[in-house]
């Protein structure tokens, strides 16, 4: 079974990640992501007959009916940051089955940011008492630097190498109104300068909390003919949870990730592979993640990530691969699901030709991962 | 007793991992065995995660207490009070000889701490309700 093709996607709906909203509240936020993503798609809300969320604080059923619509498929999804991109997955299959013609994609961060009290990985009680009690800091700061130091000893990788693509990435995020970095710009040295967080993580390689709220519209592949917008298609998509995720101490190679099984399965679907990509938009909750989803995808051999972002241009100005061209969550800001379905926000963008200041010349195939 | 200053966390045990912290309070380091495939599992589960099986017939065995540190992190930003009192600290996690990994915070001075360094568990008594086990270096 394939869903080749089987789905478009037709429509954007994402807020600018910020700190603090004033004045406004969290279903307030979700239900502005809503109504640009549907205006974007030039539907009415009428036509909205799926939904699929990640909302902290309300549930789908709920979230239907502060919007005012009536689904008839709904669904929740609860896959931390690949929340997003998974919730997109879902809905290629539920237009591919005939259950929906409009799937309205949307996650949101927490009330307060972040991702209001889920993720973390406290894995059936495991973490509060085999990882709390010796201190592990805030969130997985401590997960991925225990991954970027058995990195370095694996494969030599220096702290320069490592934070290259965060400083790439923040090159994106000046040509990006919307970043949370927008105006800021950042060198190699003042990554390696930041405040230490996590040896060997500082604080420019790890994400920030932000508010906000992402949506995309999944619809039937004809919708695209009545869609303001250039046609993007959906054309594989590829799911691996390893032993040990979210875990991360307990997976049995902590420098390899799930990506390699997923983006196999996702290159099969599509008929097309690494090579065929213009662009990868890779989850990006620190450095050291990019690096070795780069490498999993395919587009650098295994211990050759890093020095890949040291030596290549992949900025949105890259004639070869673009990473993150929003700049990715380092510089676009975390708000917390809607992160991760930021990468697939900007893919759409790109697909589209309407990354404005950011746009990549050409952009006929984008990798998408959450 | 009184005690200045934030408190120490403690572990949030369960009915399921209570006979791994009494075990701690006799200085022994336990884990699950698979009395069905016959093998080790850590974390603790009611149920053997191990390939081709599924059984919930365990018991709890004594490990050898010895191992690699397979990586670090030294802690400089805490989330926890007592913890930020005290950076830098190294948080790392040891793999056992019998092939397990576990987490615990490790006694050497962090700019000796590098990975697959050998260690060892020992005992670290918080009161009398809970014991940590903990790591340190020794002579490979
Ligand atoms: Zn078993």
């Amino acid at each position: 079974m394939s869903l080749r093709g089987a789905a478009s996607i037709i429509g954007i709906g994402e807020l600018k990640p910020e700190r603090r909203k004033p004045g406004r509240t969290g279903p307030g936020l979700a239900q502005e992501a809503a109504r640009l993503c549907i205006e974007d798609s030039g539907l009415l809300k009428e036509q909205v007959d799926g939904l699929i969320t990640e909302i902290p604080f309300l549930n789908t059923c709920e979230f239907a009916e502060t919007l005012g619509i009536q689904p008839t498929w709904a669904h929740g999804v609860n896959m931390m940051g690949s929340s997003g991109p998974t919730s997109v997955a879902i809905a290629a299959m539920a237009v591919n089955a005939g259950l929906a013609n409009n799937v309205l994609c949307l996650v949101t961060s927490g009330e307060v940011g972040g991702f209001g009290g889920g993720g973390g990985g406290a894995i059936g009680g495991q973490f509060p008492q085999f990882a709390g009690p010796f201190g592990p800091g805030p969130g997985a700061n401590f997960w991925y630097a225990l991954v970027a130091n058995r990195y370095k000893h694996e494969f030599g990788l220096t702290d320069e190498e490592r934070v290259a693509i965060a400083v790439q990435q923040r090159e994106n995020a000046q040509a990006n109104p919307d970043a949370a970095f927008y105006g800021t710009p950042a060198t190699t040295d003042d990554v390696l300068n930041s405040r230490m967080v996590a040896n060997p993580l500082t604080l420019l390689e790890c994400v920030m909390p932000t508010l906000g709220a992402a949506a995309l519209m999944v619809s039937r592949p004809e919708a695209v003919e009545s869609s303001p917008h250039d046609p993007v298609f959906i054309l594989g998509v590829g799911h691996s949870m390893d032993r040990g995720v979210p875990g991360i101490t307990y997976v049995d190679r902590m420098t390899k990730s799930p990506v390699e099984l997923s983006a196999r399965a996702a290159y099969k679907m599509a008929g097309v592979g690494p090579q065929d990509m213009d662009m990868a938009s890779l989850y990006d909750c620190y450095t050291i993640t990019v690096i070795i989803e780069f490498e999993d995808a395919g587009f650098a051999p295994k211990g050759e990530g890093g020095t890949y972002f040291a030596n290549e241009d992949v900025t949105y100005k890259s004639d070869g691969i673009a990473v993150n061209t929003h700049g990715g969550q380092l510089s676009f800001g975390q708000p917390g699901t809607a992160g991760g379905m930021s990468h697939a926000t900007e893919a759409v963008r790109q697909l589209m030709g309407r990354g404005e200041a950011r746009q990549k010349e050409t952009v006929d195939y984008c990798f998408v991962n959450g | 007793m009184t005690e200045e200053g934030p408190k120490r966390p403690v572990p949030q045990a369960n009915a399921l991992t209570e006979p791994f912290w009494e075990a701690t309070k006799e200085e022994r380091l336990t884990v699950q065995r698979c009395t069905a495939c016959d093998r080790l599992f850590w974390y603790p589960r009611e149920f053997c995660p191990l390939p081709h099986c599924f059984s919930s017939d365990y018991e709890w065995v004594d490990v050898s207490g010895k191992g690699r540190l397979h990586t670090f992190t030294i802690i400089a930003q805490a989330a926890d009070p007592w913890f930020q009192e005290r950076v830098p600290y190294i948080f790392g996690v040891i793999q056992l000889d019998e092939g397990l990994r576990m987490m615990g915070n490790v006694d050497i001075p962090v700019e000796e701490a590098a990975c697959d360094i050998p260690v060892e568990v020992y005992f670290e008594k918080i009161d009398d309700d809970w014991t940590l086990p903990q790591w340190r270096p020794i002579a490979s």
